[in-house]
């Protein structure tokens, strides 16, 4: 699961709301309309909240070293994050974190 | 004789179950989904399906109620940490008349596919990715391990967890992964039946690789096959594979559909014959099927190659070898003959009792219960067929 490259202080941590794309629902229909907010100081921390809510998410959304997918993109309130590596980007009380795919065709 | 067959498709996993009206598929699960392949498990009656989501990565997918549903299995393929291997980079260079280069660099392994997947005894499951991994489990798949041994081959540059090799790697890559990355992929597990410590498998690009004790050592199974397009055509490593498959009755019989032509081994795949004729079109293809009990009996799916990759002619034809591949009969009858250009994937043939399926790229399913002799369709508006098997 992804890591944040510098730790981060528990103060910090915020409840940021999430939107998953409708396309993630097919895999986790349990997590289809609900109102997703979770403890989060970066969108690391987000991934891990939501991978406890739906165990298996993560390795959706991320790969086993704990990177963004290459098709997928994160956007914290209307910015698209920096770190795809490390998911380090930080989240601040209020936030909207986006998850979804670039679209493609086929 | 099996009663049901299924398909994994670029659009779902489809069975087909033999009724009194012939074989009728339908939509198991997984629509929407790329379905590489998609087995059953022998010993317990799972079913595993081989996904990949495209953005969201290959995941394994399993049911226990005969593909009425379906869920992600607990354990999914993940590259430990440290895990990584020589591959090929393409990128921008100016200064080269061709606009690109080739990079070599070591780097991090992470899943682009999975590929295939075996079983063996006493809860032995065993997957094959991109980028040329093996995994086994030996709990029936609620864990999964790399074989390092494979994984850290002198083939590929020993062991690269703690720095970059010393030497060069000698498997080379295919583009078969969902994101086109060119990597090596293990896409035929054989397990020798009578002594399961022996296992044969087949990697794009690298060859036929044999283990005798349970996966501890490897070694190379590519002696008389040749790389007619590369310099050094009876090289060790680097043979194109397409398909390897054991006679499971007398497994010293071993076929494989390579990219060179379609070879013959009866002494365990020690040595290798090339069989193709050429001449009447059988040479290039992708699936091989051999009999469970008659090793000299195989099934071949020829295609206009390498560079046009289709169906022959137009007509579609199935090629059968009684004779351990002196001989090929063409077996068209059933199949269409006009403006057919169907491709066969490599796990997309197989056979059971004398029943044989193949199912195409294009859509479509036929099935023989006369070992060829006569086809039927099954379907014609499937999703691209990438795997059919009896089960």
């Amino acid at each position: 699961m992804a890591e944040p490259s510098a730790p981060v202080a528990w103060y910090l941590r915020a409840m940021v709301r999430v939107q998953l794309t409708r396309h993630l629902f097919t895999f986790f229909p349990g997590l289809e309309g609900k109102a997703i907010e979770v403890e989060a100081a970066t969108v690391a921390d987000v991934v891990r909240s939501l991978d406890a809510l739906a165990p298996g998410i993560g390795f959706y959304i991320c790969d086993e070293l704990g990177r963004l997918r290459t098709h997928v993109n994160i956007f914290v309130s209307k910015q698209m994050i920096r770190d795809r590596h490390a998911l380090s980007d930080a989240v601040a009380a209020n936030d909207e974190v986006f998850i979804l795919q670039a679209l493609s065709g086929g | 004789m099996s009663s049901r067959i299924l398909i994994g498709t670029r659009k779902g996993t489809f069975i087909a179950e033999k009724t009194s009206r012939g074989w009728c598929p339908r939509l198991s699960g997984h629509a929407g989904s790329g379905v590489n392949f998609v087995a059953a498990d022998p010993h317990t009656g799972r079913l595993w399906a081989l996904l990949g989501h495209g953005h969201w990565g290959a995941k394994l997918s399993i049911s226990d109620d005969a593909g009425a549903t379906w869920s992600d299995a607990g354990a999914q393929i993940k590259y430990p940490e440290g895990a990584r291997f020589i591959g090929q980079d393409m990128y921008e260079d100016a200064s080269s008349s061709f606009g690109v280069g080739w990079k070599i660099r070591t780097k991090p392994a992470t899943l682009a596919k999975l590929w295939v997947i075996a079983f063996g005894p006493e809860g032995r499951v065993f997957v094959g990715t991109i980028p040329g991994g093996l995994f086994e489990s030996r709990d029936g798949g609620a864990s999964f391990a790399l074989n390092l041994r494979l994984w850290n081959h002198p083939s590929r540059g020993g062991d690269l967890s703690q720095g970059d090799a010393a030497a060069e790697t000698k498997w080379f890559g295919t583009p078969a992964s969902e994101g086109g990355d060119f990597a090596p992929g293990i896409h035929s597990i054989e397990i020798d039946p009578r002594q399961p410590d022996r296992m044969l498998i087949g990697v794009s690009t690298a060859g036929v690789i044999e283990t005798t004790d349970g996966g501890k050592t490897w070694r190379s199974r590519n002696k008389g096959m040749t790389l007619d397009h590369t310099p050094e055509p009876d090289a060790e490593w680097g043979h194109d594979v397409h398909a390897i498959e054991l006679c499971k009755g007398a497994p010293e019989h071993v076929w494989q559909q390579n990219h060179t032509g379609i070879y013959y081994s009866r002494d365990g795949a020690a040595t290798w014959t090339r069989v193709s004729k050429p001449e009447n079109g059988v040479r290039f293809g992708f699936p091989v099927t051999t009999d469970a009990e008659d090793g000299r009996v195989a099934w071949v799916l020829p295609a206009e190659g390498d560079n046009k990759r289709m169906a022959i002619g137009g007509g579609l034809f199935v090629a059968r070898t009684d004779d351990g591949g002196q001989s090929w009969r063409t077996l068209r009858a059933g199949l269409p003959q006009e403006l057919a250009y169907d491709v066969v994937y490599r796990h997309a043939l197989h056979n059971d009792a004398g029943s044989v399926a193949f199912g195409s790229t294009t859509g479509n399913l036929y099935v023989s219960d006369d070992r060829g002799e006569q086809w039927a369709t099954v379907a014609n508006n499937l999703p691209p067929i990438y795997s059919v098997r009896f089960a």
